[in-house]
């Protein structure tokens, strides 16, 4: 089996022009031959007019839908948000879900590649790793709660959670990899929980202007959660990406 | 009375333009918009997509044709492409495949239930099982690997829960040719339902083999191997249902008159008034392509195409839940199995079809393993409660 830095082992690495010193002379004089006298437009006027172009005209990704039971409503929370918009509220409730829930999918990809890889990386509690994953899924049903207590619908994928699955496209793909080692995995969860924390800040700001008090000390205990999750997640990235740089 | 074929002689194909603009307008909304709407732009992008793999296929076997297809598939190329580039790119492409799933079980669903031949009603039914165990299949890969729920795209529509699993759907080729309808005798709608599912079928293998390896996932690259294997099973299943025996012409006249029905079946069914002028657009598009190939048909086989693809379409076929048909088919025939032509018992499968799995599956099953224990629940399997509807 292979071990983690085979990742940066020397090899024939074939994207560089010096490996290949006679086409890349050859490239150059092509290139020169087709830039001489020309006007370079390096900044893409084009196609910053064709994007704004369809900036300009795009619909929305979609919309929030209206709350389908008022019973939670009338119990606790919407009246409380007259003169606010509780849409964008429940717009980032289900960024939020749509977060947690694909987050605790990506800790099943890295679970896996940190039990794999475990005589490697004594530094590393892998039962510390499924808590994280447990933590996630946890707050992906508080929020369920939450979205419940608005009378919202907690199954809708709302126009900020869909755009989650595209943002975080990259970190599933990057983790999922077979041949990603544990530093590049624990450098993808690394920016993933950044921008966790960061949500959830900004969650808790959105709650307390909507007057959702009891809300935002729910989501304080799960922004504190993640606060340690980067503090370990980047602990653990720089021991391995320092050890991975080491003579052995 | 049903859409008269011959009375309006559509957009003439000169006059059948395009900008890059309008080939990238506007996507739908994979939140707002209603799931057949995807339905249909999936489906026709299947139709248009058939219709230049025919048309270029039909060009190596006929020299005198090749420039009035040439002329033909580069309409049609467009049209492709109009339709596709419909789908917006929030939807990843696991999501779109779950969006094919839905398009295989509800217009087979529809397409089984209209069509008159019980030979080839049961032949639908019978692929029917299959598609919709895939959707259970992606579904669970869809919950345990991005973390998201399939009925965001379903829409409620359609249920998500095993069929005749796909880990036995794998069949020795002859197992995968049926009988095909004669020509002569078959009504226009028998041929046109059998050329709707080919297209289908066929643009659903054609993404999966785009897609699987896209994927960094070895599950997932597993479960798109195996999925488009039985996909390309199904292409041979309904392509062989086609009468080998009809001429070129009459397969392309036939071509054109279902894409004709197609998109008249979607302009009848659609909500968002945007895209139901596009459809306008495109079935004047179509009558366009209908008229020219028919003039070419009586040109060259002295025959009228009205003995071909009659004076009228059918009825248009619904884009609507098939939820009863559906479970009623799965309830009764799901334990049918292939052998030849011939729709048998579980216990009379030829063992070709077990030797030929079971060699496949030797060395584990990957859509039998991403989907142990799969429940679908409302958003996703990790609420792990019933939430309150």
């Amino acid at each position: 089996m292979r071990d983690s830095i085979d990742s940066t082992r020397l090899g024939t690495n074939r994207t560089g022009m010096q490996m290949a010193p006679q086409q890349a002379k050859e490239m150059l004089d092509n290139t020169e031959l087709d830039v001489e006298g020309a006007d370079i437009d390096t900044n893409g006027q084009g196609i910053a007019e064709m994007r704004a172009d369809y900036i300009r005209e795009a619909d929305p990704l979609g919309s929030v839908p209206p709350p389908g039971t008022m019973k939670g409503a009338v119990k606790s929370g919407i009246k409380m948000m007259k003169g606010r918009r509780p849409q964008a509220f429940i717009d980032k409730l289900g960024e939020r879900l749509a977060y947690e829930r694909g987050g605790t999918r990506l800790y099943d990809a890295a679970i896996v590649k940190f039990t794999t890889f475990a005589s490697e990386l004594p530094d590393v509690d892998v039962a510390e790793l499924v808590q994280i994953r447990e933590q996630e899924a946890e707050h992906a049903l508080m929020l369920i709660e939450c979205i419940e207590q608005l009378g919202a619908d907690p199954t809708a994928q709302t126009p900020c959670a869909d755009l989650v699955g595209v943002q975080t496209m990259g970190f599933l793909q990057a983790v999922a990899d077979p041949r990603t080692d544990l530093a590049q995995t624990l450098n993808v969860l690394l920016s993933a929980e950044l921008v966790d924390e960061a949500g959830w800040e900004i969650l808790i700001a959105l709650a307390e202007s909507m007057g959702q008090s009891s809300m935002a000390a729910r989501f304080r205990e799960a922004e504190q959660q993640e606060q340690e999750h980067v503090f370990k997640v980047r602990g653990w990235y720089e021991a391995v990406t320092i050890e991975a740089g080491k003579l052995v | 009375m049903t859409f008269a074929l011959f009375d309006d002689r559509g957009t003439p194909l000169e006059r059948q333009r395009f900008t890059w603009r309008e080939l990238a307008g506007k996507p739908i909304s994979k939140l707002d918009d209603d799931a057949f709407t995807r339905v249909r732009v999936i489906l026709m992008h299947g139709i248009e997509s058939e219709a230049v793999r025919f048309q270029h296929a039909a060009a190596r076997m006929n020299g005198e044709l090749r420039l009035p297809l040439a002329q033909v598939r580069r309409v049609e190329h467009h049209q492709q492409t109009l339709v596709n580039w419909l789908l917006g790119a929030d939807h990843s492409p696991l999501e779109t495949t779950i969006g094919y799933e839905q398009v295989a079980i509800e217009i087979t669903a529809a397409l089984a239930q209209q069509e008159p031949d019980p030979y080839l009603a049961q032949t639908y039914r019978y692929g029917l099982l299959e598609d919709f165990d895939h959707m259970y299949r992606y579904a669970a890969l869809l919950d345990r690997i991005e973390g998201k729920d399939a009925n965001n795209i379903l829409q409620s529509y359609t249920d998500v829960a095993p069929g005749r699993p796909t880990v036995v759907e794998h069949r020795s080729p002859e197992n995968d040719l049926r009988r095909p309808f004669d020509r002569r005798t078959a009504a226009p709608i028998t041929k046109l339902n059998a050329m709707t599912l080919v297209a289908a079928e066929h643009q659903t293998h054609d993404y999966y083999m785009h897609v699987g390896p896209l994927f960094a996932d070895p599950v997932a690259r597993q479960l798109y191997a195996e999925i488009a294997s039985i996909e390309e099973q199904h292409v041979t299943q309904y392509e062989s249902l086609l009468d080998p025996t009809q001429t070129l012409l009459e397969q392309w006249l036939l071509h054109e008159a279902n894409e004709t029905y197609n998109y008249y079946s979607c302009v009848q069914a659609e909500t968002n008034p945007r895209i139901k002028a596009l459809w306008e657009r495109m079935l004047d598009y179509e009558l366009g392509h209908l008229h020219l190939v028919s003039e070419l048909f009586k040109q060259y086989e002295r025959r009228d195409p009205v003995e071909i693809v009659g004076e009228r379409l059918p009825e248009p076929f619904p884009f609507e839940s098939q939820r009863e048909f559906v479970r009623e088919t799965l309830a009764n025939e799901v334990d049918l199995r292939a052998s030849g032509p011939d729709y048998v018992s579980l216990e009379e499968e030829p063992q070709s079809s077990i030797d030929y799995r079971n060699q496949l599956n030797s060395e584990g099953s990957p859509s039998e393993i991403v989907s142990e224990g799969y429940v679908w629940r409302p958003g996703t399997e990790l609420t792990r409660k019933i939430v309150n509807l």
